[in-house]
């Protein structure tokens, strides 16, 4: 099975010259569908960048990335645009949900932008709202809704309409613990539902969440997690007292 | 885990017998803290014998423990008093970090980045026994919870410790001689 994001050998240079960052180098990344994948590193590791590109918001300065099998780099901007509404949803660290927007009409607006007519967007957008548990918030406008409440909406509106590549900057942001722990809980049902994700973050107990944690230190990829054993390996390794 | 105290608790509620003390313990705590039943009778004989409960005077399996009055006041007290640590933690994690940046040959930022991957792979681990259990499962969250921020805290102090070793200086000699010097200075 083809990985659904595939990236190899990318790296990004800011500037020219003397004042040249290399914020990435000659990094590999595959994702697999149903896979959720966290990227950690200290700021200025360069992994924000790595999600910017991953989602072609930003082309590096070699390296090629592909989308369930399509080399972003040759299509034209518009075929890129439709492959970012289409496939890909983002998550950010502030939510960014649209204030003058009800919670379902926030969720349906990357299907609108698409094209597709109001009503058929709607009825997709509540149940994507029902499916993430806030049915009767529907209705609601972002400033009548808990912080944990305008994450899972702003998780619905990256996954709506079947988007199969969700990436996430940052997801819990200023949430606390608990609620931290439902947008990781969500994203990882999401994936196990068939999408890829990629969540970049330097909180440890939020990445612990991933199939796999992949470390970035300087712009390049230095380590990564093995696969995770059962939970019964936990009572072999000491925990018995 | 004092299990003392744990078996106090559970007689707090209502009097019962061994096996059954056995069974809520392990339940109560997620299932995460197995206790064998002969922990169990020999802790409850050292609570007999300290007053803190009684037993009826049946023989066998079913015999019955009450928490008595100085019990429920030893529960109290030990429920409020700060659990014993060691000033300072000797931590054998710390040690290696200690020691790694002195030997020749050794990158300390390998060696902080070896602890951080095993440390991550076990909060994967405590994470997916998680995401795999019941939201209603509040004793299995709890203990899950204070695993969970406990190795953070561990990630953190080696993240810390990452920031401060990559931005010291390389090869600078005499900014360590300086050092020493004032440590001499200081102790004489």
């Amino acid at each position: 099975m083809t990985a659904m994001l595939q990236m190899h050998g990318i790296s990004k240079v800011y500037g020219s010259g003397p004042t040249e960052v290399h914020a990435l180098e000659g990094v590999d990344l595959s994702v697999e569908r149903g896979e959720l994948v966290a990227i950690m590193g200290p700021s200025g590791s360069g992994k924000s960048t790595l999600l910017t590109i991953a989602g072609s918001l930003e082309e590096p300065t070699s390296g090629e990335v592909m989308i369930d099998g399509s080399e972003l780099s040759g299509m034209s901007d518009d075929e890129r645009a439709r492959l970012r509404r289409r496939s890909v949803g983002y998550v950010f660290q502030h939510f960014n949900l649209l204030p003058g927007l009800t919670a379902a009409e926030n969720v349906a607006l990357p299907l609108e932008l698409d094209g597709i007519p109001a009503e058929q967007a709607r009825a997709s957008a509540l149940e994507t709202v029902h499916s993430l548990g806030l049915t009767d918030r529907a209705d609601h406008y972002p400033d009548d809704l808990s912080g944990g409440e305008r994450q899972r909406v702003a998780i619905g509106r990256a996954v709506v309409g079947n988007r199969r590549l969700v990436l996430a900057d940052e997801p819990s942001g200023a949430l606390d613990s608990v609620n931290g722990e439902s947008v990781m809980r969500l994203l990882r049902e999401t994936c196990r539902g068939g999408v890829a994700g990629v969540v970049v973050t330097h909180d440890s107990q939020l990445a612990a969440w991933a199939d796999r944690v992949l470390f970035l230190r300087d712009g390049r990829m230095v380590d990564q997690t093995l696969p995770v054993p059962g939970a019964e390996s936990l009572l072999a390794d000491g925990y018995q007292e | 885990m004092s299990i003392r105290h744990a078996l106090l608790a559970l007689l707090s509620e209502e009097p019962k017998f061994g096996l059954r003390l056995q069974q809520e313990f392990e339940n109560r705590t997620g299932e995460v803290w197995p206790l064998n039943v002969g922990q169990v009778y020999t802790t409850l004989q050292r609570l007999e014998r300290d007053g803190l409960v009684e037993s009826d005077e049946s023989q066998g399996p079913q015999k019955d423990f009450t928490i008595t009055q100085a019990g429920l006041d030893e529960l109290v007290s030990w429920l409020r008093s700060p659990p014993p640590s060691d000033i300072p933690p000797r931590d054998e994690l710390v040690i290696k970090v200690l020691v790694a940046v002195q030997v020749p040959g050794v990158n300390v930022r390998d060696i902080i980045q070896a602890h951080r991957r095993h440390l991550i792979e076990t909060m994967q681990r405590f994470t997916h026994l998680k995401a795999g259990s019941d939201e209603s499962d509040i004793g299995l969250a709890l203990v899950l919870d204070a695993e969970l921020f406990r190795l953070e805290g561990v990630v953190r102090w080696l993240d810390a410790a990452d920031t401060r070793l990559g931005s010291r200086p390389q090869n600078d000699t005499s900014r360590e001689k300086r050092a020493t010097q004032q440590r001499s200075e200081v102790t004489s």
